[in-house]
């Protein structure tokens, strides 16, 4: 056992220089190979090792093909039949036991994390612990321990283990955020599956849906936005004492009250079971999930723009999602600008 | 006519590969259609919901309906020929098999045109593939289409046993097999025990969907999680079924054009049942994301780990064939030494992803995409090219041109390569899989591009290959019986191609690669075992073709069998299940004919033999 250790060990050095190159892929707040927590960077340290021995076996293999289809070309007038070989019992058995060691340097490690990501947390005191809900197309979080829910921005303190609770509401989803985890299915009730991350560093991390649910699967993304545990504790409190200012309009917040509050809820209302609720949503990093709130960005737009593209045709952003066209209920355009611009200021703190 | 009642193995092959051919084209450009789509970035040529039926049927029709029909063409032409035998143990069953299957492919792919194709993903993961998520009858194609395909297969890999069982001349004992015929045993021993699981789960799925089952429905009290079990029970042994017949194929061409025996046979044989074994015993790596635990994740994990062990053993065997040999770069032997490295490449992905930490980072992204696209691009479609190029002129009678062979090769790889190896980094970066667009400025633009250049190319090398085929077939038969020299098995014996009988004399095999052993004693031909005699044919039968006209009726009858039809005789017909009952009635009517009426056959005589 210890043999083997060590044999990982030499491959240290080259683990380290691919790792370094690598490095160079993708986005930070994206890209699996660049790890901003320590599940990921658990995960990344077996892909690293696993890479780096795949890459010794395939230069042995290379070389050896390219050695044999050079050398032994077959040359002009050459007829005299080669020597019929059986085989080799020795190269034979050698060819076997070396994968077969390789196969326990990868293993062992394997395990051991395999074991340590089984690890949920949810026994946790210090954990914050969030219920995760997919929807077509669309993230429910639940904050169980602060009676809050929220969706599309999963908001997090530094350094904090988050003990996730996840489950579907409709079909089988997968809840993805590469730079700070693996994915894990969001199951249905009855096999309702736990794990748990951390985020060390401030930011905001890109999540996805990693499993096929539908036209919008691909447009299933949502943000992970980890911030410091005092501006944590203050989003906290606003989400718990929210003021739920309606729209100045009489009409338009009788318009809003009728038409968006009978799926949606703000505020203090009991979190609905098939949208996703809007408090704050004017502070949030996009629109559903996709429609980035950055208008720095030249993939960005300001949120009211971004809400009156999604408010007037929500299936040409998200084809199949659920939401009812406003302007099929009866919202006039005047009417769905309102109410977006109603929304962009609905913002917390 | 005669193609639709023959019973001769040769001519099912040639059957089983214009099939094939027809399913392959129709999913090589459901593939290209899929990268046009992804060559930018909120690319708008096709919507989402065609995009999910895209990726549905080309997975669906190549699995199913493009490359195994290939292998079993393959199959079905050289493996008789190979053991010496006249046929295969049960023609007519050979030709149920293909007419199953066939039947079951156009059934599937009549989707496209009667009211949407399926869109589950060709996993068909419930609750999205149950009629609340998916509500055409796209998924009802699919579970009955399959579901008679798989008849088929089933039937086939049947026959293939109890043919290399009973049917092998004297003197092949087990240990004589060509590998070919080694391959094709044991894929369809697993053939036998995989194909169960889909059809039980295809007949669970069918009810829950048709007569409101709860298998897989939560709120009746069903699992999701158990079709998953149940599909890879099946899934994870069906890629063994695809790839053991090409390390078959690359067993026979490399020996050839080496002109030196297999190195290390006994290993190789012991190493493809060992795959055949452990490809059971690990369905749940697909799963490892549902969350199983930590123990089931780590004893999937081990295991899966261990198929590298038997699959190194074959790829140093077969470089240790060629050192030391007279390597001739002949087509066929082209596409299996482009075989080699690309399915090693394949190989190791399987590996780093049987770790489970780090696949819950690969699952469900284009790393997944890339690494199976290798091992069944890369390694099957190749093997599948070197043994047609090889067998072209053994079933046709006609080469197949060598400066087009070797375009096609060199187009394809290069295609095959900048399609697929990019993506290894694009899931890496974060892309996830079956997603029809994506958002801009992810760093996933300029890698999807390359992909589509790809598989253009790729498209490229296809069409290269089918004008070979158009040109080849112009040209006069006459290959001659071995053609290329260096032919070591039983099949190189006898004319290109063969009499409709194979062997006038069953010959007599005294040793591996028994055409060789005779060639290096000096001998033209083979031994014969016995004298000429009369040979005991089959007679052709139209009632395979009825059978599954039958089956494919009732398919559609059941299926229809609660629509609401604009007219009242299409509604009669179909709720009150008369045409399900018309469609088993022609089924069992030709079992029944099948039955009631002895047909014993007929004799080639001595006299017409030795007139030849």
């Amino acid at each position: 056992m210890m043999k083997t250790w060590q044999a990982g060990k030499r491959l240290l050095p080259m683990t380290a220089a691919l790792g370094l190159l690598l490095a160079g892929c993708g986005r930070e707040d994206l890209s699996v190979l660049r790890p901003q927590g320590p599940v990921a960077e658990s995960s990344y340290g077996l892909m690293k090792l696993s890479i780096t021995i795949m890459i010794v076996v395939l230069l042995i293999v290379f070389s050896i093909a390219a050695y044999v289809w050079i050398r032994f070309r077959r040359k002009k007038d050459q007829d005299e039949i080669p020597k019929q070989v059986e085989g080799s019992f020795k190269l034979e058995v050698l060819w076997t036991v070396i994968p077969l060691i390789l196969v326990i340097v990868l293993a062992i490690p394997t395990v051991k994390v395999v074991f340590a990501a089984g690890n949920d947390h949810s026994d946790d005191k210090d954990a914050i612990k969030v219920k995760v809900t997919g929807h077509q197309y669309w993230w429910e979080f639940e904050y169980t321990d602060y009676g809050i829910t929220t969706a599309q921005d999963l908001i997090i303190p530094t350094g904090k283990h988050i003990a996730f609770e996840l489950s579907t509401k409709d079909v089988l989803h997968s809840f993805w955020v590469p730079s700070l985890a693996g994915k894990m299915d969001t199951n249905p009730d009855g096999t309702v599956n736990r794990f748990s991350f951390s985020a060390p560093n401030e930011g905001v991390y890109r999540g996805k849906c990693a499993e096929l649910c539908g036209p919008s699967h691909g447009f299933m993304e949502f943000k992970v936005k980890s911030v410091s545990g005092e501006a944590f504790d203050k989003w906290v409190a606003s989400m718990k004492a929210p003021e739920s200012v309606m729209p100045e309009d009489p009409v338009l917040a009788e318009k809003f009250k009728s038409q968006c509050l009978s799926c949606h809820a703000i505020g203090s209302m009991p979190a609905s079971p098939v949208a996703p609720s809007l408090t704050g949503i004017g502070s949030r990093e996009s629109v559903a999930g996709i429609l980035l709130n950055d208008d720095t960005r030249e993939d960005g737009a300001p949120v009211l723009e971004n809400l009156k593209t999604w408010l007037h045709d929500p299936q040409s952003v998200k084809p199949g999602n659920k939401m009812p066209s406003p302007k099929d209920m009866g919202l006039s355009d005047e009417e769905i600008d309102g109410i977006a611009e109603y929304l962009a200021g609905y913002t917390l703190d | 006519m005669d193609w639709i009642t023959t019973v001769d193995h040769k001519k099912i092959a040639i059957l089983y590969l214009w099939a094939g051919g027809l399913f392959f084209g129709i999913g090589g450009l459901e593939a290209i259609l899929i990268r046009i789509q992804l060559i930018k970035p909120m690319n708008t040529f096709l919507d989402a919901q065609t995009f999910n039926e895209l990726i549905t049927m080309h997975g669906t029709t190549m699995i199913f309906l493009g490359v195994m029909p290939v292998i079993f063409a393959l199959m079905n032409a050289v493996i008789p020929l190979q053991i010496g035998a006249r046929d295969v143990a049960f023609p007519f069953l050979n030709s149920l098999g293909f007419w199953t299957f066939l039947f079951g492919g156009l059934l599937l792919n009549l989707s496209w045109v009667m009211g949407g194709a399926p869109d589950a993903g060709w996993t068909a993961y419930t609750p999205l593939s149950s009629t609340g998520y998916s509500p055409s009858h796209g998924v009802d194609f699919y579970t009955i289409g399959l579901q008679i395909a798989g008849l088929g297969t089933l039937i086939g890999g049947i026959n293939f046993l109890a043919t290399i069982i009973t049917m092998r001349a004297p003197g092949m004992s087990f240990m004589r097999m060509p590998m070919f015929a080694w391959a094709t045993f044991i894929t369809s021993a697993i053939i036998l025990f995989a194909f169960p699981a889909v059809t039980v789960g295809l007949v669970l799925l069918t009810f829950d969907r048709i007569l409101d089952a709860n298998f897989f429905n939560v709120a009746g009290g069903g699992n999701p999680v158990l079709w998953q079990h149940i599909f890879w029970i099946f899934g994870h042994p069906e890629v063994y079924i695809l790839i053991l017949p090409a390390f078959g194929i690359i067993s026979e061409v490399i020996p050839t054009f080496s002109r030196k025996r297999l190195f290390g046979y006994s290993s190789m044989v012991f190493a493809t049942i060992l795959i055949a074994f452990l490809g059971f015993m690990v369905w749940a790596h697909h799963m490892f994301t549902t969350g199983l635990g930590p123990v089931a994740n780590a004893l999937f994990s081990v295991s899966t780990m261990l198929i590298a062990v038997p699959t190194g053993i074959k790829i140093f065997n077969w470089l240790f064939t060629m050192w030391g040999g007279q390597v001739r770069f002949t087509t066929p032997n082209l596409f299996a030494a482009g075989f080699i490295p690309t399915f090693t490449m394949g190989g190791v992905t399987g590996v780093m992803l049987a770790s489970a930490p780090a696949d819950f980072q690969f699952h469900d992204t284009y790393f997944v995409v890339a690494h199976f696209h290798y091992v069944i691009v890369g390694g099957l479609v190749l093997g599948l090219f070197a043994g047609l190029h090889y067998w072209w002129p053994k079933m046709f009678g006609r080469m197949l041109s060598e400066s087009l062979g070797k375009w096609t090769f060199w187009t394809f790889i290069i295609g095959f390569h900048l399609t697929f190896f990019v993506q290894h980094f694009l899931g890496l970066m974060g892309m996830q899989r079956r997603v029809f667009t994506y958002l801009p400025n992810q760093q996933f633009d300029t890698l999807n591009l390359v992909s589509t250049v790809g598989a253009f190319l790729m498209g490229v090398g296809m069409i290269i290959f089918l004008v070979n085929v158009f040109l080849t077939s112009r040209r006069p038969a006459d290959a001659p019986d071995d053609p290329w020299e260096d032919g070591r098995t039983l099949e190189w014996t006898i004319p290109s191609p063969p009499p409709e009988y194979n062997f006038k004399q069953t010959p007599l095999v005294r040793g591996l690669d028994a055409f060789w052993k005779e060639k290096m004693a000096g001998h033209k031909a083979m031994t014969p075992a016995e004298p000429v005699g009369p040979i005991h044919m089959p007679s052709a039968t139209i009632l395979p073709f009825l059978m599954s006209v039958g089956i494919f009726i009732a398919g559609l009858g059941f299926m229809f069998s609660r629509d609401e039809f604009s007219s009242g005789i299409m509604s009669f017909l179909f709720n009150n299940y008369i045409v399900t009952a018309l469609g088993l009635l022609i089924t069992f009517g030709s079992m029944l004919m099948r039955s009631l009426f002895d047909d014993h056959g007929w004799h080639i005589e001595p006299e017409e033999l030795e007139g030849r």
